[in-house]
Order: structure tokens, then sequence, then C-alpha cells
């Protein structure tokens, strides 16, 4: 191996720093966030306290948040699920040509790449239209689908595309039924992808913004919270409110991994081969 | 694998009409969701554009006007030459990070498990609340904010500057902070799939370092760039609360300007420059769509 040149430093000091960039501002309203009860929204600290996070729990200081909280953990939960089966199924189709398929992955990118406001300008104006009322279990919640949906799919595209097709036919040549299959060879190699699906669907949900501001109706979810608490909340709550929530997203990443990482090692350990067709 | 997984999947022989049958009967739950919450949705604003408005209320109708005041507007040259602006500063500084990062990542960090870490530190991010990490450069950017402190303490200034938040200048570093990794992971992953052996051709035949980002990474890097670039300026092009947020509402682009029409209830208003937003964005997808085939490059 050649030694390390100049430009590895170089590049490597520029990575740094871009590291430093993505979460220094993030690590500093962590600090920011434990600022004494007279302290203001930047340095210095006017002393240590717990006091902004003590004023989250009292209802009257910031509004409804843990109310908020509850209904964008559901309906995370509710875009999560629907994501990884509907991107599964699709992509499953989209394995084989069939007539429209094109048209239907085009629609897919195009619902990627479509201003956010548009959707909930749309939506919100069909629901006005129809006399319905907008709310974030129904229309919010098609609204995240049109935007955690073409993630789930192009996953499912690069997870097929790599996909080796012996497997299954070795199960048909031993007399597996087509759903047999499915079930005890395809989704335990594809699995940990299907956990990178619910990743994206959970989180991107959860903090979606654009596409829920008019879909949600009268009941915000959290993300409509904060953004309403920008404009006249003006202490350190709001850095509190923060810190727990992006708290709450790296726990909620650390979980995924963690079970990625778990049925990588049970599959390691009962010896199979499976998902090992790459190579 | 390189070979395999750059060609889509071969269609596989089946009978004809159940194929087809097969296929949409997976693929109908997206369908559904992607007929009732993006099709119908446009195809509501694209008719909405026409309708009228009163102060409460708008009514069906099939007139221009929308369209005849917003292009006879000056503001509405101003707000998309802003928004355009912020499009293409963004772009260029989000590609010229996201390659470098994505290159260092790629070409220079050897042991593959701490490739993979670096990669996801990159990314997480992205898992985390846009909103939050606009927040988060407020200690940064205000008038007693860190980057002020640290100017004055160094004797750059004497004044604080007025500038770092509330202004272009901080809405396109949000943009930056926002969607640099939307460029670091495409092109990361078309730097992966480079063959080793062509960049040892090119040492060999006595390339520079230069010479061999110049003319070989960068053309093979063309469809990760095309991917990536797609992504910015498509969320740039869309964007309304970075720019409202980071502006402190004193800038303008086109998002902001639907957005406004529709707390005051203008629904065709807001309508009709969705859809202006809406072709102008679908054209330069269009132009930068001939450089690439999304499909292959999964």
């Amino acid at each position: 191996m050649p030694p390390r040149s100049k430009s590895f430093y170089a590049l490597a000091a520029f990575f740094a720093l871009f590291i430093l960039f993505l979460y220094g501002p993030i690590i500093t309203i962590g600090i920011l966030s434990f600022q004494g009860p007279q302290g203001g929204l930047t340095f210095p600290m006017n002393g240590v306290s717990f006091h902004w996070f003590f004023d989250l729990f009292q209802e009257q200081a910031v509004g409804d948040i843990w109310g908020s909280f509850r209904r964008s953990f559901l309906l995370g939960l509710m875009v999560m699920i629907t994501t990884v089966v509907v991107s599964v199924a699709a992509g499953l189709a989209f394995r084989h040509h069939f007539a429209g398929s094109g048209i239907l992955f085009y629609l897919t990118v195009a619902s990627l790449v479509i201003p956010s406001i548009l959707i909930s300008l749309g939506v919100g104006l069909i629901f006005n239209q129809l006399g319905l009322k907008v709310h974030w279990s129904t229309s919010g919640f098609g609204a995240q689908l049109t935007w955690t949906l073409p993630f789930g799919l192009l996953i499912m595209f690069a997870v097929f595309n790599r996909f080796d097709k012996s497997y299954e036919e070795a199960a048909r040549d031993q007399g597996a039924s087509a759903w047999q299959s499915f079930v005890h060879v395809v989704l335990p190699i594809i699995m940990p992808s299907l956990i990178g699906v619910a990743l994206f669907g959970f989180t991107l949900s959860y903090d979606e913004f654009a596409r829920t501001l008019l879909t949600s109706g009268s009941y915000n979810t959290l993300p409509l919270e904060i953004f309403g608490m920008t404009t006249n909340v003006t202490t350190p709550v709001i850095y509190a409110l923060g810190t727990l929530t992006t708290l709450f997203s790296f726990i909620m990443i650390g979980v995924f991994f963690l079970v990625v990482w778990i049925t990588g090692r049970r599959k390691a350990k009962a010896g199979s081969d499976a998902g090992n067709g790459m190579i | 694998m390189t070979a395999s997984s750059t060609t889509p999947p071969k269609p596989r022989r089946a009978p004809g009409l159940s194929r087809h049958l097969l296929g949409w009967l997976l693929a109908s739950p997206l369908a559904v969701v992607l007929a009732a919450f993006l099709v119908v949705p446009i195809a509501t604003i694209a008719v909405v554009s026409f309708w009228g408005a009163t102060e409460f209320s708008i009514y069906p109708a099939f007139q221009f006007d929308n369209y005849e005041f917003l292009f006879s507007s000056p503001v509405t040259y101003t707000v998309f030459f802003n928004t355009f602006k912020y499009a293409a500063i963004t772009w260029i500084c989000t590609l010229l990070i996201g390659f470098t990062v994505a290159y260092f990542l790629a070409f220079h960090i050897r042991n593959q498990n701490l490739q993979i870490g670096l990669f996801l530190l990159c990314t997480i991010p992205f898992w985390t609340s846009n909103i939050i990490r606009m927040i988060s450069w407020i200690p940064f950017l205000g008038r007693n904010g860190i980057g002020n402190t640290a100017l004055i303490q160094m004797g750059l200034i004497d004044q604080p500057l007025e500038w770092l938040l509330y202004s272009d200048f901080a809405v396109i570093l949000a943009f930056v902070h926002l969607y640099t990794l939307f460029m670091v992971v495409p092109i990361f992953n078309t730097m992966m799939r480079i063959d080793p052996s062509l960049l040892e051709a090119a040492r060999d035949n006595g390339a520079s370092g230069w010479q061999t980002l110049w003319n070989v990474i960068i053309p093979l890097c063309k469809p990760g760039i095309m991917i990536g670039t797609i992504f910015v300026v498509t969320l740039v092009m869309g964007d309304f609360i970075t720019v409202r947020f980071m502006s402190g509402s004193q800038s303008a682009n086109v998002g902001r300007l639907i957005s406004n029409d529709i707390a005051l209830l203008q629904y065709p208003s807001a309508a009709a420059t969705a859809v202006v937003l809406l072709c102008t964005v679908l054209l330069m997808i269009a132009v930068m769509l001939r450089f690439v085939d999304i499909r292959k490059e999964l």
C-alpha cells in the first residue's frame, strides 16, 4: 500500500470540518438547553439547570407538546408499516415488466421531486371541495406517503437489482409455491433492507413538515408545533424541546441499526449463507 | 456484481396476461396512493388555478385572471429570480462540498467498517428534524451569537455583523447544511462502483492525481452528480419554510409566494403560482434526466 499522501490529510481535515458543520449546531443547542432560568438564547451560559426541560412538562408554558408528540409517533408508525408493505409489493411487481410499469415508475419519481407545498395545497383543496375535514390520520397520512413511498421503492429497486434469483429458482425446483418461496426465501434475504425502509418510513414521517402543513387539520404534529413555537417562544425551552426530539430521533435510528445487527448475527449463527449472494 | 447491478432486472418468461395481472395486483397499493394523493391533487391545483376568488371563498370558473395577474406583476419575476439564485448558489456549494466528502470516503478510507461508519455519520442528520436543524443556527448567527463573538475576539471586526442571521447568507447556509447529504450519497454510490483497475491504469499511464480526477473519476460520477443535483435543485426550488425562517421573513421565493396566498385563502392565485412552479421544476428535471437513467443507477 502506498503511504498516505498530503492530499489525504487535507481531505481528512475537510471531512472533519464537514462533520463539525453537520453536528456543531445541534450540539450547541444541546448545551444551551441546560441554561439557567435567567439564561438567554445564546452564550454565555447563565448557570446550569434542568429548568427548561421541566418547563416542557408544564402545559401552559408551551402548548400541546405531548399531544403532538403522541400524534407524530402514532402517525410515524402508521406511515412506517404502510411504506414497508406497499414498497415490498411494488418492488416485487417491478421485477417484471407489466403494462404501465414505466408510467408508474415515473409517477413515483415525480412524487419525490414535486415541491412539497403542492401536495399540501392539492390535498387540502380536495378535502375542502369534498367537504371533508383534513385530519393528520387521513389527509396528513396520505400526503406523507407521497414522500416516504418513493424512498421505499427506490431502496427496493436497489435490493432487487442485486438479488440472486437462483435462490428462488432452487426453492421452486424443490416444489415451493410462489408464496412459500417469498416467505421462506426472499423475505429473510431482504429483511435487513426492509428494516432500512422502515427507518426511512418512520423518521421521514416523524419529521415531515411541508406536506403535513395544510393536511393535518386542527391537531398539530410535533414539527408543526415546534414551528409554531419559533414565532412566539423566545426562551431556551425551544432548545430543550429540540434536544429531546433529536435525542429521540437518534434513539430510533440506533434501535433500527441494532435490529439490523441482531438479525445479521442470528443469520450468521444459524449458518445459513442466505444473503451472501452478492459476491 | 458490478455487471449485474448496472443492468435492470430482466423480465422473466411468464404467461402474458397473468404476468400483467400479478404486476398490477402487487403494484396497486402504490398506484392507489399515488393516484389519490399525487395525481388528483395536482390535477385539482391545475383546475383551481382557473377559478376565481372573493375575500372569503373560491368559486368555479374558467378564467385566466390568476395567470394574467401573476405574469403582469413585477414581484413574480423578482421572486422567481430569487428562487433561481438560491438554487444555483446552493447547488454549487453542495456539489463542491458533497463531491469532496464523497471522494475522501470512497478513495481515501481503506478500512471498510470505518468507511461505512463515516458514511452513516454523514447521513444520520437526514433522519432528524429539519426545523430543529434550522433553529440550531440561532446561537451561531445571532447578533451576540458565537459567530460574531468569535470574529470580534479574533479582532477581525469591531461591530457585530448584522447580516449573519435573517439574511440571504443564512438562507443559503441552512440550505447547504440541510441538503449536502443529498449530494454525498449518490456521488459516493457511483464512486464505489468505479473499478479500481481503471484508476490503476490511469496511474500506470502516467496520469497525475488531478488528471485522474478530471478525466476518469468525474466523468464516471456524472450519474451520481445528476441525481444529487435533481434532489438539491428541486428541494430548494420548492422550499418555503427555510427561506421564511432563516431570512426572518425578509426574503421571498416562489414557495413563500404560494404559502402567503394560502394564508390569505387566495387558493386560485396560489394554485396558478404552483402550476408555474411545477412546470419550471419539471422542465429543469426533464433537461437533467437526458443525462442519466435513474433506474440503472440504483
